[in-house]
Order: structure tokens, then C-alpha cells, then sequence
């Protein structure tokens, strides 16, 4: 008989795998609690990126040298982990990029100027980070296409019934999140794509906030384009992915002209390079991108069934402590959430209270996010938001809670 | 919470909290608007000038508590005062919450506004603390542009 084991995080443990945890700010002890605008680092991810310029660092696909050849061994192994992250079927259908707005901006560009035409339309959420808006409005405005936007309800949800009637002969393409950075809902991306797919319409989703908290897997989702950030999953900035079907990704233009992205050239005529390599002109970040193949292997041997089990216990206990602490108020009540707690204090603008915040220790973000659509749905200038990972703690959860009777004492509300 | 008490004066809670010529003044010969998109401070400052005399100030909008204890008082400090000595305590003003100034700040003719002498230790909250004076200044210009702090 199996004896079937409740996965469990020893988040002591995890906690001294990231040596910025240790520290003290204004005197407290740190409580990080901006996660979803970048993640801590572990010792592993600082010592590959340290290691590699310390023993590889050499430029990739370019020489004969030993650390050429060890260098390009780096960073296509990093290719192959995130192939098998996001279970792509091919390596060649990872695109590696700057972050998720360099991977939105490469397929509204490419796929924008190969399938979108003046009266086509673009359709996304009314929850999207600007950098899943604007990417497309440039398009739309090059293009003289369209730009149609899914609306969400009051507990912060895209309401689908309007997303199937905005689906039409004209939609060319769908981009929505697969989590919300603001708010922090989980919204229904297979449905979303099989919606989409039942006309024949592409769906790129914007995953920069799913992978620092669950499994994906782009096959079961059956995503044409899916695009996350490395910085927000325990890896260095400077490196993302851009997942693309690949008989999609051998349809489209490049996106940036170069070096490493041709096969030959001359004054007359250019031949490009083969999948991804058409897609990355000039030198990469290599040291991140090894760095990222680090935070795969680092967040693989947690395992995403013991992440995932945490973190719904965690933010749970965070939305409940919040909602009973006089004056707050939740923006956003989604019923699948992930990751974040957006929230508001009577009386007290968030960069008032962002500030009070820091001075007990404690790192929340203050400000629209980002999503200055959504704050406009809400009727509110700004919200504090507190965002979570797996080496967030209850006892964290509490110097918040405590921090903000402080808020309202400051403000003598 | 002591350093925090310094910046958050009773004054600046006051204000921030019952906000002095709140509102759109309805005989306004100068509006500006300022707004700092990074934050989304938004101020907008009224004026009735007359000659070189600011005659009636007021202003709208919505920002953290230095934004708008800062707008408040402003308005209830210049009122009556001529165009030149506003620009006179915006420069007193501005060496006030920065600190670059090598000289101490003239706190006699401040008055009231001294009250944001804490801002100077928090420099990503000058920003806040002048955003209605930038207004104020392009009001009395008589520029119709919003202004931005970034």
C-alpha cells in the first residue's frame, strides 16, 4: 500500500537559502512582502550567475573555444529546463527574452505585423498589467486594428459570457493573464483558450505571475503563446521566456535584426537562422539565463504540489487576518487567488501607509501596479498590496497585520 | 514610530484630514494641474490674481497626506501675498523639505509650512510635498500644461 503524504515545506529551511531574508531594515527584521513586483534570490541562483562569470563566461553559437563551447552547453541546457518547465514539445519553441514585456512586445510585433490588418481586432482584459495593454494599443494604432477589452466584476473576475460575445470573425489574436498582479485571481486560461481556439483565434497568455506559484504545462493548456519572467520566479532579471507553438513561431517575421539570429548575409540578401535563434538577435544575457535555468532547478526540487499546498494555506490565513483589521478593505475578493492580497486603509492613502510599513520592516508595494484600469474599476487612486512566495511565514503575516494598527495610530483613525 | 511622527505633524494630519480652500474657485483667473504619474499625486491649484497680487487661492485633487496637507497650507500661507514672495517661499520652500541648501531655512518667514522640515529625510517623498507648488508656479505663469514632478 501507497501511504499517500502530505508534501511539506521546511520554510526555515528555504529561508536561509536566501541570504537578503537575514537582514534587518530600520532596525526590524525584514518581512518581504513585495513578491509579485520581483522575488528573493537563493544561494544557488547567486552562485550560478557567479560561477559562470567567474569559470565560462565566453559569447554563445560563436566560437570553437572551450568556453564558448561550455558557455552555449549553459545556456541551451537552460533551454531544455525551461522546455520540460512549461512542457513544451520543443526546445526550439523557447524563445529567450528580456522579461514578459519584451516577450509581449516580440509577438505584437511579429505576429502583429504578419496576421493583424486595419478592422481586425485585438482582444484583451480589463486586468491586464499596461505591459499586456500597450504593446497591443501601439499595434492598433500602427495597424488600424481594433482593440477590445473583456470586462471583470466587482470580485475582480473576467466575466466570460461578455468574453464570448467580444469573439468574432475579425478577432485575430486574445492576450489575457493567467493571474492578475494586481489583484491576484486566478482566471480560467483553458477556457479562454478553447473559446478562442473554437474560432481559430491565438491566445497568448501572460504568465509572469502563475509560475512563481503553480505547475503549467502549455500543451495541457493548449497555448499558443505563453510568456513569463525569470526575476519573478527566484532568477536574476534580465531573463524571460517566450513559449510559441512552433508552427506558429516558423510563420512569423523576426522581431530584432543581428547577429546570432541569421544564417548568412550579405549586402543583397539575408538569410535568418533557424527556430529560436531567429528570435534572438545580438548577445543575450547568458549569466541570466543560467541564473534562470538555476531558479527551475531550485523551484523543481521544492516541487510545485508542496509550493502550491503552502502558499493556498498562507495567502488564505493573509486574506482572512487582513479582512478583520478595522478600516482595511480588500480589493479584489476573487474566488481563486494566488499570490496576492491587494487592500485598502480608511483614511489613509497607500503611499502613507506603504511608508509606516517600511518603517516597521515590512516591504509592501504602494502604487496602481501597473494596472491603472483596474484601479479606475475599483474607484480607487492606489492600493497597498502585499504579495506573497513560498519563504513567506503566519509570523509574517502577523508584523502586518500588528503594523497596520500602527498606520491607523500615526493617522489617529 | 518617532522618526514617523516627525514627518506625520499633527499640523499635516490636520490639514490632510480637513483640507483648507478645498475646491474650484469660482472666480479663477489661473489653473494649473499637476499630476506625478508614478505615484498618481494629482493637484489642481486655482488662482484669482489681480495685478501682481494673489487675491484668492484654492485647490482640488487627490494624493497621499504630504500631497494634500502640502496644497492646503500652501494656499492658506499665500493668500494675500503677492506673486513674487510666492516665488520667493517656493525657493525657501523647496531648500526646506530637499535640505540642499547650505543655508538654514528662514523659518520666521516659512511660518506654518515649516511644519514639512521632516520631508528632508525622506527624499522619495519631496516629490509629494512640492507638487502643488509646481502647479502654484505654472498657475501664476499662467500655463494651462499640467506640470509633472517626474
Amino acid at each position: 500500500m501507497t501511504r499517500i503524504t502530505k508534501p511539506a515545506l521546511d520554510v526555515v529551511s528555504i529561508r536561509s537559502d536566501f541570504p537578503i531574508l537575514e537582514q534587518e531594515v530600520h532596525g526590524k527584521p525584514l518581512v518581504y512582502l513585495d513578491n509579485a513586483a520581483t522575488s528573493q534570490k537563493p544561494r544557488p541562483v547567486i552562485d550560478a550567475i557567479s560561477r559562470f562569470y567567474a569559470n565560462t563566461n565566453a559569447n554563445v553559437h560563436r566560437g570553437v573555444h572551450t568556453l564558448s563551447v561550455r558557455s552555449t552547453e549553459l545556456y541551451e541546457g537552460a533551454r531544455e529546463k525551461s522546455r520540460a518547465f512549461v512542457n513544451a514539445a520543443e526546445a526550439a519553441e523557447i524563445v529567450f527574452v528580456r522579461g514578459t514585456t519584451e516577450a509581449i512586445n516580440l509577438v505584437a510585433n511579429s505576429f502583429g505585423a504578419a496576421r493583424v490588418r486595419a478592422g481586425d481586432e485585438v482582444v484583451i482584459s480589463a486586468m491586464e498589467h499596461h505591459s499586456n495593454i500597450v504593446p497591443w494599443q501601439m499595434l492598433c494604432q500602427r495597424s488600424g486594428a481594433k482593440l477590445r477589452v473583456i470586462p471583470i466584476d466587482r470580485h475582480g473576475e473576467i466575466k466570460l459570457d461578455e468574453y464570448r460575445k467580444l469573439l468574432n470573425e475579425r478577432t485575430r489574436i486574445v492576450a489575457v493573464s493567467h493571474v492578475s498582479n494586481s489583484l491576484g485571481t486566478v482566471n480560467p486560461v483553458d477556457e479562454i483558450i478553447s473559446l478562442a481556439h473554437e474560432r481559430g483565434v491565438p491566445v497568448l497568455i501572460d504568465g509572469a505571475q502563475a509560475v512563481p506559484h503553480f505547475r503549467v504545462d502549455v500543451r495541457a493548456l493548449d497555448a499558443d503563446f505563453y510568456a513569463f519572467s525569470g526575476h519573478k520566479m527566484f532568477g536574476p532579471t534580465g531573463a524571460g521566456v517566450l513559449y510559441a507553438r512552433k508552427s506558429l513561431l516558423e510563420s512569423l517575421p523576426p522581431y530584432q535584426g543581428g547577429g546570432d539570429m541569421i544564417a548568412s548575409v550579405t549586402f543583397e540578401k539575408t538569410t535568418y537562422n533557424v527556430l529560436p535563434h531567429r528570435f534572438e538577435a545580438g548577445t543575450p544575457d547568458i549569466a541570466a539565463v543560467v541564473g534562470l535555468g538555476a531558479a527551475i532547478d531550485y523551484v523543481h526540487a521544492l516541487g510545485y504540489d508542496a509550493i502550491e499546498s503552502y502558499e493556498n494555506e498562507l495567502v488564505a490565513y493573509a486574506v482572512d487576518a487582513l479582512s478583520r483589521v478595522p478600516g482595511v478593505t480588500l480589493v479584489g475578493t476573487p474566488t481563486h487567488r494566488v499570490g496576492v492580497v491587494s487592500f485598502t486603509v480608511e483614511g489613509v492613502h497607500p503611499h502613507d501607509a506603504g511608508m509606516i510599513l517600511d518603517h516597521e520592516g515590512i516591504a509592501i508595494r504602494a502604487g496602481h501596479h501597473c494596472t491603472q484600469p483596474v484601479m479606475d474599476f475599483f474607484e480607487v487612486p492606489a492600493t497597498n498590496r502585499a504579495s506573497f512566495a513560498f519563504y513567506n511565514t503566519r509570523a509574517e503575516v502577523d508584523r502586518l497585520v500588528a503594523a497596520l494598527a500602527k498606520v491607523r495610530e500615526v493617522f489617529g483613525s | 514610530m518617532s522618526d514617523m511622527r516627525e514627518l506625520y505633524q499633527d499640523v499635516i494630519l490636520d490639514h490632510h484630514k480637513h483640507p483648507r480652500n478645498f475646491g474650484r474657485l469660482a472666480n479663477a483667473n489661473r489653473r494649473a494641474e499637476g499630476f506625478n504619474p508614478l505615484c498618481g499625486d494629482r493637484v489642481t491649484v486655482y488662482a484669482h490674481i489681480d495685478g501682481s497680487a494673489i487675491r484668492d487661492l484654492s485647490f482640488e485633487g487627490s494624493g497621499c497626506a504630504i500631497c494634500m496637507a502640502s496644497a492646503s497650507v500652501m494656499t492658506d500661507s499665500l493668500m494675500g501675498k503677492s506673486v513674487d514672495e510666492a516665488d520667493r517661499l517656493f525657493v525657501e520652500f523647496h531648500d526646506l523639505v530637499t535640505g540642499e541648501s547650505a543655508q538654514t531655512p528662514d523659518l520666521d518667514a516659512l511660518g506654518k509650512l515649516a511644519v514639512f522640515m521632516g520631508v528632508r529625510e525622506f527624499p522619495v517623498r519631496v516629490k509629494c510635498a512640492t507638487l502643488p507648488w509646481h502647479a502654484l508656479r505654472a498657475a501664476l505663469k499662467d500655463s494651462e500644461k499640467a506640470v509633472t514632478t517626474e
